[in-house]
């Protein structure tokens, strides 16, 4: 690879950190919502008892992280939109840099801004008093975090891509992404239920979820193994970021 | 030297022409300009040239690279300022300059020195740190004009650079264009709907119209082409004097417009007693008669049939889908 390209890899990874940075309310926003679900949640349900669930708070927690990575990342993919909006990348493409390059640098971009969300609600469940793995737990949980943040800007730029305005997006958030969310064992058990169940097995989000508690938590019951779900995730994810790399690079202005 | 050619350049969408085999060349070093209305086909050539958008026919050449074949050569030698504001307006002035300096791989140390030199070139030096969402439009334009410039372009592109801002933003930007032609000699292709602007700005201008170039020339040459002097009349019955005029050898040209009657003559001031003469003769009143040196606008009246006036007017009414305007640069 050309040392321009990894410049503008460079330059576009840096972008997005520096519009996360000077953008507080995004920043406040994108962190204190999940931990509102955390402490909200956390202490409604921990009276109610699912089945093969112990501490309802430890089962929560990856959820939560992994929903903020989620919705984080998506709106790195979605922002593409508001570059088009607002002219800015015509400056972009109009540049001697592949499209390839500007898509790397803005999903590393946004993968770098998820992690850092991921990672600061994962201390704060800490100190909650969460019981969290050891060091090969944590390796496999940084993975399906980094997994997770990939997929979701794919999904973004597909969006992005396909649609030209943000009513569009409000409406998959409501009708897509959310009830995909509530299916996906995030906040409560899928397997009580065997329709549920059934439906968890089509749902991406599932086997996102279920992996990274199988990998952060100890002592919690999954459905599958995590080196199973890795093995899904990762196909999910490439499957993903070629859409959204191959629906980009067809972007006109 | 030629540095831009085109070769029957057409876009088609499937409800219309936009660009309609258009061929042309540019020459090294001079400001040349496409004037002509909204949805004329400019900003639609522009992209083309630009590698926005690939033509459906024909072909062009930017120095010697080939707009479809060698895009990335052509994107190393061209600076291009949209129509639309193309700036992250949540980085700085600075930063917008750095990153640009580096998609071009310009080296460290070259980068600061260009970003200081283009910054001085629009008056914008104490402006570099400050957020680009506070600045006001006409600075917005500058800071784009100083970018485009950045990385050394052979040809720099502006697309209706002066469009929404207010008459002394556009007499500064008009000076910032003219000084960087002459003291970088970059090349200037630039659009406008704005006869002043095309006039003080242009060597050469190409008017176009519904994606067809109508003619190319120097200003001097288009102005001469009308006749040295126009006049412009109102009277009682328009519509006889006119016939009565048009075979009069000494008339150049002929139209009316808006109720008036155009002109294009040698010698305006002595031609108007024999107009006079002729009207009363005809037992036509003349309301009101004056000779002026052709402008821009009555070559743009000769060549279309009508105003650029007339021509944004309708197309205001009729939906232009593919040209869209954002807000704030209306």
């Amino acid at each position: 690879m050309k040392a321009t390209e990894i410049q503008a890899i460079y330059v576009m990874w840096l972008r997005q950190m520096k519009r996360f940075i000077r953008s507080k309310s995004r920043l406040v926003s994108s962190i204190v919502q999940p931990l509102f679900f955390l402490f909200i949640l956390g202490s409604g349900f921990r009276v109610a008892i699912f089945e093969g669930v112990g501490d309802y708070l430890s089962f929560l927690a990856p959820g939560i992280i992994a929903m903020a990575i989620l919705f984080s990342s998506m709106f790195t993919g979605i922002s593409v939109l508001w570059d088009k909006q607002f002219g800015f990348l015509q400056e972009v493409l109009v540049a001697p840099i592949s499209r390839i390059s500007i898509i790397i640098g803005r999903t590393l971009g946004g993968a770098t801004v998820a992690l850092i969300q991921g990672v600061i609600i994962l201390l704060i469940a800490l100190i909650m008093g969460v019981h969290i793995s050891g060091t090969v737990g944590l390796i496999f949980t940084l993975f399906f975090m980094i997994l997770i943040a990939f997929t979701a800007v794919g999904f973004g730029l597909v969006i992005a891509s396909k649609m030209e305005d943000f009513q569009g997006f409000q409406l998959i958030m409501s009708l897509v992404i959310m009830p995909l969310l509530f299916l996906s064992s995030a906040f409560f058990p899928v397997t009580s239920n065997p329709t549920m169940k059934a439906i968890a097995l089509f749902n991406p989000l599932f086997y996102m979820v279920d992996g990274l508690r199988g990998s952060l938590i100890v002592g919690v019951e999954t459905v599958n193994s995590p080196l199973f779900n890795l093995v899904i995730v990762v196909i999910i994810c490439i499957f993903m970021m070629s859409l959204g790399s191959y629906l980009f690079s067809k972007t006109e202005t | 030297m030629n540095i831009i050619t085109t070769n029957n350049l057409t876009k088609k969408y499937t409800d219309l022409i936009a660009v309609d085999n258009v061929s042309f060349s540019v020459l090294k070093g001079e400001i040349f300009g496409f004037l002509g209305p909204n949805g004329a086909g400019k900003t639609t050539t522009i992209k083309m040239l630009t590698t926005l958008l690939n033509p459906s026919k024909g072909s062009a050449k930017i120095l010697d690279f080939d707009i479809i074949k060698d895009r990335d050569n052509v994107r190393k030698n061209i600076g291009v300022v949209f129509q639309e504001p193309a700036l992250d307006t949540e980085l700085t002035g600075g930063e917008n300059l750095d990153y640009h300096a580096r998609m071009y791989a310009i080296g460290r140390d070259k980068r600061k020195e260009r970003i200081n030199a283009v910054l001085k070139l629009v008056d914008l030096e104490d402006k570099r740190d400050i957020i680009v969402k506070n600045y006001s439009g006409g600075m917005k334009r500058r800071l784009e004009i100083a970018r485009g410039l950045m990385h050394y372009p052979n040809v720099l592109f502006l697309d209706e650079p002066t469009l929404g801002l207010d008459a002394q933003t556009r007499r500064a930007i008009w000076k910032y264009v003219k000084k960087m032609n002459k003291e970088e000699g970059t090349t200037i292709f630039l659009t406008t709907h704005y006869m002043d602007e095309a006039d003080y700005l242009c060597d050469r201008v190409g008017i176009i119209d519904r994606g067809k170039i109508l003619i190319i020339d120097t200003i001097e040459n288009l102005k001469n082409s009308i006749g040295n002097d126009v006049i412009t009349l109102t009277c009682s019955n328009i519509n006889t004097l006119e016939k009565r005029l048009v075979n009069e050898k000494w008339i150049h040209n002929i139209k009316i417009h808006d109720s008036k009657l155009t002109l294009g003559v040698e010698k305006g001031d002595e031609k108007i007693p024999l107009i006079i003469e002729i009207s009363q003769s005809e037992k036509i009143k003349i309301k009101s008669i004056s000779v002026r040196k052709p402008t821009l606008d009555d070559v743009f009246l000769h060549f279309t049939g009508k105003t650029i006036r007339d021509h944004d007017n309708k197309n205001n009414v009729e939906s232009q889908p593919r040209f869209r305007m954002r807000g704030g640069r209306k």
